[in-house]
């Protein structure tokens, strides 16, 4: 961070601004994410409008929404455990917010550069399965403690598919570092062709896949949005949650979706750089300070499109059941991503 | 002073026995979870108070009569043509399907016979009143079952039928448009052409449901052997209608007990499925509806002329005697018993409406399903609220 504004800055001035950049990194780009795709694709894919009135387009519309969910009032059931009730939203924003902290958006733009960055965010982003059992408890509910419950269990259980899809990236780039396996995409060749780099969508496709579908079940959309299935649970354990709490948790499933986009756009398509063949002819490096105006916008464009793929499923899909979501996961998502890493352990070492 | 701390007290007191009751309910095998009567799957004020073991389901309880409107006993202090516009709103959906049968039974009475023009109006109107229910509970079936696309797409369908009602009727979803011995009017002119567009607009809806929702692998594997009924276990609770012809029984009144409605002058099929799941019930739905299409429009095509009404009294006096009349509605078999004593009002109506007895198969097919599955077996089951409390 303070490479990118080529200062020197002492460690109380640069927190303010690193907050700053980390709140409009998850805000930002999940407000956009909203009114694009909640409000807009989903309305069109339903032959509706969608919100038309508030700014253009309804563009203003999550604004207006953002109004009335503070005004509404902060509701406390009556046998609710308090404190666990009023900080299980936190929780699960916590874990977004550390999230974002090892997501690079360019050659300087980070904000932190660990060299552990990918086990660290897979790490933390089970944080939020605390916070939703934490709901899901304190609701003193029995639709939300079964909607907790379900969470808890679907989140464990894509959690290990998730990990083991990370890996076989994880294995083809030799470091764990993001910052790294972007660069080793956009270093790399397919069969001596740099053109492209090597984005790793196309060697690991299959990990690829899983990780999208594990992304589905760990942010519990449709077809695996058990834990809140509104039809079933009312809506599981967010029942009894309501104005600015509510709220919390709403930035919080969609921030939180698209940093699993930006996640697999860094892991899969290559983050902040484009191919090598476009900087060629323009004639920039990857360390030039333009990447870190370049990276942000290359990132959210890869972001946008990983999310559509989550919204369209989530759209189209009925949900699964619970017992079938696990045998799915366990018997299906676990084997063919061991395969993986064993194939790409093979290759690795054959090439 | 005294009265605040006894609140206070009182208060206190009743805390203590919530607790108590949470405490025994833990400590019981079980967790009883009351579904309903405010809950988004039941739409409307059904209440099913099921016992859980986990997420299995030990015992499953509905109980009835959140919306007891006593229509019933509201006939019997309304004249005949005032009847209809209370049955109107007993399966709100299809609501032309529910003044037939009554009015049926009423001319059986008075010994007078519709037109024909009338009997083949009516019928379309049956028709399309099946065609704009079912259309809902196609859609209604996936938000069920998660998927909120279908919904949008059926309740916009659905208006191009409901259009074709209000355009002859007047009435969006209350047509109230059967008169004893006919009709209230004629088809407005253009009518008929209309309604075949709107038809195939029907028909396009079921293929682009088949393609989105049946055939979709989710959708199979949460439907397909859940909540299977036998046939004979779904004849002895009463189950009718495309319940029960999903079960392998070829039992269908609109063939099997023409009541001055003309199907027999059309040439369709009573569709049935062996496998009694959910599945088969909603695949036997839509082809339902797709048949529907097809009567419609047959029915278009020989529509008599003629006038629309028998000769009838201005004042309506049924004579003296009962009539028993059951046609297949949306839901299933519906059927009016009618006494009269040979006065302007009826002295008794029974109105025997299918979902009750759907519903009453509920605890018998709930019992050892998973709690996501309560949910598509109702689904399934296709309850209508106003149908089942009357």
């Amino acid at each position: 961070m303070s490479a990118l504004l080529s200062v020197e800055l002492a460690y109380w001035q640069s927190t303010p601004i690193r907050l700053i950049f980390a709140l409009v990194a998850v805000l930002l780009p999940a407000g956009g994410a909203v009114y694009l795709y909640l409000f807009k694709m989903m309305s069109f894919m339903q032959s509706r409008l969608g919100p038309m009135e508030a700014g253009p387009y309804g563009s203003m519309q999550l604004l207006a929404e953002v109004g009335k969910w503070m005004q509404k009032e902060d509701i406390f059931p009556r046998k609710a455990d308090k404190i666990v009730f009023a900080l299980a939203p936190y929780v699960v924003l916590l874990s977004t917010f550390l999230l974002v902290l090892v997501v690079p958006f360019g050659p300087d733009a980070y904000f932190v550069d660990l060299d552990v960055g990918v086990f660290f965010a897979l790490a933390v982003s089970s944080v939020s399965v605390i916070g939703i059992l934490m709901a899901g408890w304190a609701s003193a509910n029995k639709y939300s403690l079964l909607g907790g419950l379900r969470a808890a269990g679907q989140l464990i259980a894509y959690e290990l598919p998730m990990v083991l899809a990370v890996v076989g990236v994880v294995i083809q780039a030799g470091t764990l570092s993001m910052q790294g396996i972007v660069r080793a995409q956009a270093e790399g060749e397919i069969f001596g062709f740099g053109g492209l780099g090597n984005p790793y969508i196309i060697t690991q496709f299959v990990g690829f896949a899983i990780f999208m579908i594990a992304v589905q079940a760990e942010l519990s959309m449709t077809p695996f949005d058990m834990p809140i299935a509104e039809s079933e649970l009312v809506t599981g354990y967010l029942t009894e949650y309501s104005g600015m709490r509510f709220l919390l948790f709403f930035i919080g499933e969609f921030a939180t979706a698209n940093i699993f986009a930006f996640f697999a756009s860094v892991l899969f398509l290559g983050g902040w750089t484009v191919p090598p063949f476009i900087t060629d002819i323009f004639g920039i490096e990857y360390d030039d300070a333009i990447f870190n105006v370049l990276g942000p916008i290359v990132m959210l464009t890869k972001m946008l499109l990983v999310t559509f793929l989550v919204y369209w499923a989530r759209f189209s899909y009925p949900r699964f059941r619970e017992d079938q979501l696990q045998r799915f996961a366990w018997k299906i998502l676990i084997p063919i991503s061991l395969v993986n890493i064993f194939v790409t352990g093979v290759l690795k070492v054959v090439f | 002073m005294t009265a605040i701390s006894d609140r206070r007290q009182m208060a206190y007191i009743a805390n203590q026995a919530a607790d108590a009751r949470v405490n025994l309910e833990l400590e019981a095998e079980g967790m009883t979870l009351n579904i309903g009567p405010q809950h988004p799957a039941t739409h409307g004020t059904l209440r099913i108070v099921v016992r859980l073991d986990g997420e299995q389901v030990i015992e499953a309880d509905p109980v009835m009569g959140y919306m007891h409107r006593g229509y019933e006993k509201l006939a019997e202090v309304r004249t005949y043509p005032q009847v209809t516009t209370l049955v109107n709103r007993i399966d709100w959906l299809g609501s032309f399907a529910n003044e037939v049968p009554f009015i049926l039974a009423c001319e059986r009475l008075m010994e007078v016979e519709a037109p024909p023009r009338a009997q083949w109006i009516r019928t379309i109107f049956h028709e399309l009143g099946r065609i704009a229910n079912v259309t809902l509970f196609l859609g209604d079936l996936g938000v069920q079952l998660g998927a909120i696309t279908p919904v949008f797409l059926a309740f916009r369908d659905r208006e191009y039928i409901l259009n074709q009602i209000e355009a002859a009727t007047g009435g969006r979803f209350h047509p109230n448009f059967d008169r004893i011995g006919g009709l209230k009017d004629d088809l407005p002119a253009g009518w008929i052409a209309e309604t075949k567009v709107a038809l195939d607009k029907i028909r396009e809806f079921c293929n682009t449901l088949e393609d989105l929702l049946m055939g979709n692998e989710i959708f199979q594997s949460r439907t397909r052997g859940v909540g299977v009924i036998p046939a004979d276990v779904g004849l002895a609770y009463g189950l009718t209608g495309a319940n029960i012809r999903a079960s392998g029984v070829d039992w269908d009144l609109r063939r099997d007990n023409p009541v001055g409605l003309p199907y027999d002058q059309v040439d369709w099929k009573v569709w049935t499925h062996p496998d009694g799941d959910s599945f088969a019930r909603c695949w036997l739905r839509m082809q339902e509806v797709r048949e529907s299409c097809n009567i419609v429009e047959q029915l278009l095509d020989t529509i008599p002329g003629g006038p629309i009404m028998a000769k009838v009294p201005r004042v309506i006096k049924v004579p003296e005697g009962e009539a028993y009349v059951a046609t297949e509605n949306p839901l299933g078999m519906m059927s009016y018993y009618v006494v009269s004593q040979g006065g302007l009002e009826p002295f008794r109506v029974k109105i025997r409406s299918a979902s009750f007895s759907n519903m009453s198969i509920a605890p018998w097919l709930l019992k050892g399903v998973y709690m996501p599955d309560v949910i598509t077996i109702l689904a399934s089951l296709y309850f209508i609220l106003g149908d089942i409390d009357r």
